[in-house]
């Protein structure tokens, strides 16, 4: 069981560098097609790998979705569809950046809440001890 | 016969700790002078016990004692010594000794130390100190026993993991750990002072000296972390927002709101609440931190030894100890009252918002962290928040932070005007906009962002060197060293600020598949692919590809860049070649030769500008957290006054109330 274990580390850590991500060949001729292709790719989880993008990544599974959103882009798909459509198979686990929907929303509202509690928190207590000073 | 030397010692150590608790806390209780000296004696003997245990696992390590599960699975006879020595802290059991170690080194050095505090106080901390090290060194004797044997020793070992196999990943883990669990300090001198209903002067000089020590010893890790995963892992990335990076970014951030907040405490004596409320948030974090990484729950590059029954305990562990003390504080805070009243425009005011930014700071970064992990278990959904969501919510908390930076030490305490200090520093404002305008003349306004961070950069650069500039020509007495970390530190931040921005808004990648003799352009570079060559060593194969670097003013360089495959765990790896300079880093990655050609190699070339600043920042950072250390102010220990707080006031020099 350890020896598997370690066996699976190790074939985890053999994409652990980047000498296999995005190669010469999966890229498109249209430079602004391909820069569009990189931004997207840095924003799509390698679900392989342990927190890489399928930009880094150097897993067979990440070239295999890089060669598939380029394919989608060629084909005319906008950034949303390319998101779409790879959410439609693999789960919006498939995206760093969580959507703005739904109860993702206190996800992306929590810093602006955190500050503004801790601003009418402080300014309170300021004000109170102000008042007693 | 090491390894059972250390069982022993290590088995000792639990009683020893439960009788340091004990003797302190009782003792403190019942104002029972030789029980108090018990336990400053359980405390030193404690260390003792749990370095020569520590000392017998690295030890069995060297030696390569294959009879012990741990060194079987972590370690190999062909590996060299500096990771043998190295692969004793580089795995679970092994890193949680050192855990163990540090706390215990951490409570012998009050016992020795901290004669400067009231014997009472002493007492508690070193009664709370040693409770945390009945909880860890039972988690590891029970949970984790690094002196475990095989049944049958084994032959030979697995090896380390070669991602790891490198100096500046060798000596990470000691420096992250002594700054982990040197919050253990703060934390024990906040719940003593809790228990005791009251402050001191020479507390507030304790809780800053503890906190900044463990802070310095907290950069450095982090920078050595940060520094291996660039040039190791082949993306010429510095920071990835992986949830181990940020378990321990969280305590950073809260470290350094803590110790700008005791300077109040011990100054000016507000903020008092406040700054027990974040020493204790500090450890807790930094708990939060050590089950983050090895329980294993959040799935990420560092996570090696995955055992989720082990996270149970360390959750158990921090839900009392951070329960514990909340609660205490929730019941104990308001006995503890400021005394000094400040205006929101002055130097305590600045100090404030400082906290307030990166307290949120640090709540984004836990938010996004445990985000994935609480919504997983609620609804079974999986999300990920990767570093798109840091990078849009962490970022722009800190730029008002920048913003004020420069401000703070040129603001007056109590009562002090945003436009006088503006005026005193200037220069720092002409200087932070003519970078604005000359770095969007020279880059374009591509990331407007970074325009306007790296003129923050030079803002907090300028403002910096003419405060200095201004305390050596005012004829008031000579700055000490604290003024000078000060000024260090924050010079650091302002240096590793450029660092940043450079690096992720300038930084040029090439992707090519080249033949030998094939050349091509990078940054004003002309890089011309020779040949490759096979190599092996101890432990390794490697084929290395060697590159010829003209640089645009006709120096001419080799650059080697190499791919290493590690039979014994079946890994690669590869080692960038770099080049370094402060101007930027040429970086070249050698890839597999995907494609049908078998002469041509895939490279990876990028142009890092000024990426050796961030480290330079860091280590600015380091050093003048010690410079304030080494402060004489803070090293005299004073017998504590009976009103510490009237005496200490009077000892304040002209400088410090300016």
């Amino acid at each position: 069981m350890k020896r598997l274990l370690v066996l699976f580390a190790a074939a985890v850590f053999a994409f652990a560098d980047a000498s296999m991500a995005l190669q010469p060949d999966e890229r498109l001729d249209d430079p602004a097609l391909e820069a569009r292709a990189r931004a997207l790719a840095a924003e799509m989880r390698c679900l392989v790998c342990q927190n890489q993008s399928i930009d880094d990544s150097s897993a067979p599974f990440a070239r295999d979705v890089r060669l598939l959103l380029r394919s989608r882009l060629e084909a005319g798909d906008t950034d949303e569809e390319v998101r779409a459509f790879l959410v439609a198979r693999f789960g919006e686990f498939i995206l760093l950046k969580p959507t703005t929907q739904g109860v993702n929303l206190v996800l992306w509202l929590s810093p602006l809440l955190a500050l503004a509690f801790a601003s009418i928190v402080a300014w309170w207590y300021y004000r109170r001890w102000r008042a007693q000073g | 016969m090491i390894a059972n030397i250390g069982l022993l010692a290590l088995a000792l150590a639990l009683p020893i700790a439960l009788l340091q608790s004990g003797a302190s806390l009782w003792g403190a209780q019942r104002h029972h002078d030789r029980l108090m000296q018990v336990g400053r004696n359980a405390a030193l003997m404690q260390a003792a016990l749990l370095a020569l245990a520590f000392a017998c696992l690295v030890i069995a390590f060297l030696s390569s004692d294959f009879s012990l599960a741990l060194v079987v699975a972590h370690s190999h006879s062909a590996k060299p010594f500096l990771y043998k020595f190295a692969a004793s802290w580089g795995n679970h059991e092994g890193s949680l000794a050192l855990w163990v170690l540090v706390l215990a080194l951490a409570g012998g050095a009050l016992a020795i130390l901290g004669e400067s505090l009231a014997p009472r106080l002493r007492a508690r901390a070193l009664g709370i100190q040693g409770s945390l090290g009945v909880l860890f060194t039972g988690f590891l004797l029970f949970a984790s026993n690094p002196f475990e044997r095989l049944p049958t020793p084994a032959l030979d070992g697995f090896g380390l993991n070669p991602v790891l196999q490198d100096p500046a990943l060798a000596i990470h883990p000691p420096f992250l750990y002594f700054g982990y669990v040197g919050l253990s300090l703060p934390f024990s001198l906040a719940v003593a002072a809790l228990l005791e209903g009251g402050i001191s002067s020479a507390w507030a000089r304790w809780l800053r000296i503890t906190t900044l020590a463990s802070w310095s010893a907290l950069t450095i890790g982090i920078a050595l972390g940060s520094w291996w995963a660039y040039r190791e892992l082949g993306w010429g990335g510095f920071w990835f927002w992986d949830p181990v990076e940020n378990a321990s970014l969280m305590p950073w951030l809260i470290a350094i709101a803590l110790f700008h907040c005791a300077v109040i405490v011990e100054k000016r004596g507000a903020f008092r609440q406040w700054s027990i409320f974040l020493a204790i948030i500090a450890f807790s974090l930094a708990m939060l931190g050590t089950f983050l990484v090895r329980s294993g729950v959040l799935v990420s590059v560092h996570s090696f030894a995955t055992d989720p029954t082990r996270g149970i305990f360390i959750l158990a562990i921090l839900v009392c100890v951070s329960g514990g003390a909340l609660l205490l504080f929730s019941a104990r805070a308001a006995r503890l009252r400021d005394d000094s009243l400040f205006a929101p425009v002055s130097r305590e005011g600045a100090v404030l918002v400082n906290n307030l930014l990166l307290c949120c700071g640090c709540a984004s970064v836990f938010v996004g962290t445990l985000y994935p992990l609480a919504l997983e278990t609620l609804n079974g959904a999986k999300v990920s928040v990767g570093a798109p969501f840091f990078n849009l919510t962490f970022a722009p908390l800190m730029l008002p932070l920048f913003f004020l930076l420069p401000l703070g030490p040129v603001l007056a305490w109590k009562q002090g005007s945003l436009l006088g200090a503006l005026q005193r520093i200037q220069l720092a404002v002409l200087v932070g906009l003519a970078a604005i305008i000359g770095t969007l003349a020279y880059k374009g306004a591509a990331p407007l962002w970074a325009s306007l961070a790296f003129g923050l950069g030079v803002w907090i650069l300028v403002g910096v060197c003419c405060e200095i500039f201004q305390r050596l020509r005012s004829s008031e007495s000579r700055p000490g060293a604290s003024f000078w970390g000060m000024s260090l530190a924050h010079a650091g931040m302002g240096v590793l600020l450029l660092g940043v921005v450079a690096h992720s808004a300038w930084s040029i990648e090439r992707i090519e598949s080249l033949r030998p003799g094939d050349s091509l352009d990078v940054a004003g570079f002309n890089i011309t692919f020779e040949n490759t060559a096979f190599t092996r060593s101890d432990n390794f194969f490697a084929e290395q590809a060697l590159l010829r670097v003209r640089s645009g003013n006709g120096e001419v360089f080799d650059l080697t860049a190499e791919r290493r495959v590690y039979p014994i765990r079946a890994t690669s790896t590869s080692e960038s070649a770099i080049n370094y300079s402060l101007a930027g880093d040429l970086y070249v990655v050698l890839g597999d030769n995907w494609i049908a050609d078998a002469e041509a190699r895939v490279f990876r070339f990028y142009w890092n500008p000024l990426v050796s600043l961030i480290w330079l920042g860091a280590a600015l950072m380091a050093i003048g957290g010690g410079c304030c250390l080494a402060d004489r102010r803070y090293r005299a220990s004073r017998p504590e006054a009976k009103r510490g707080w009237e005496s200490r006031q009077e000892n304040l020099s002209v400088e410090e109330i300016q």
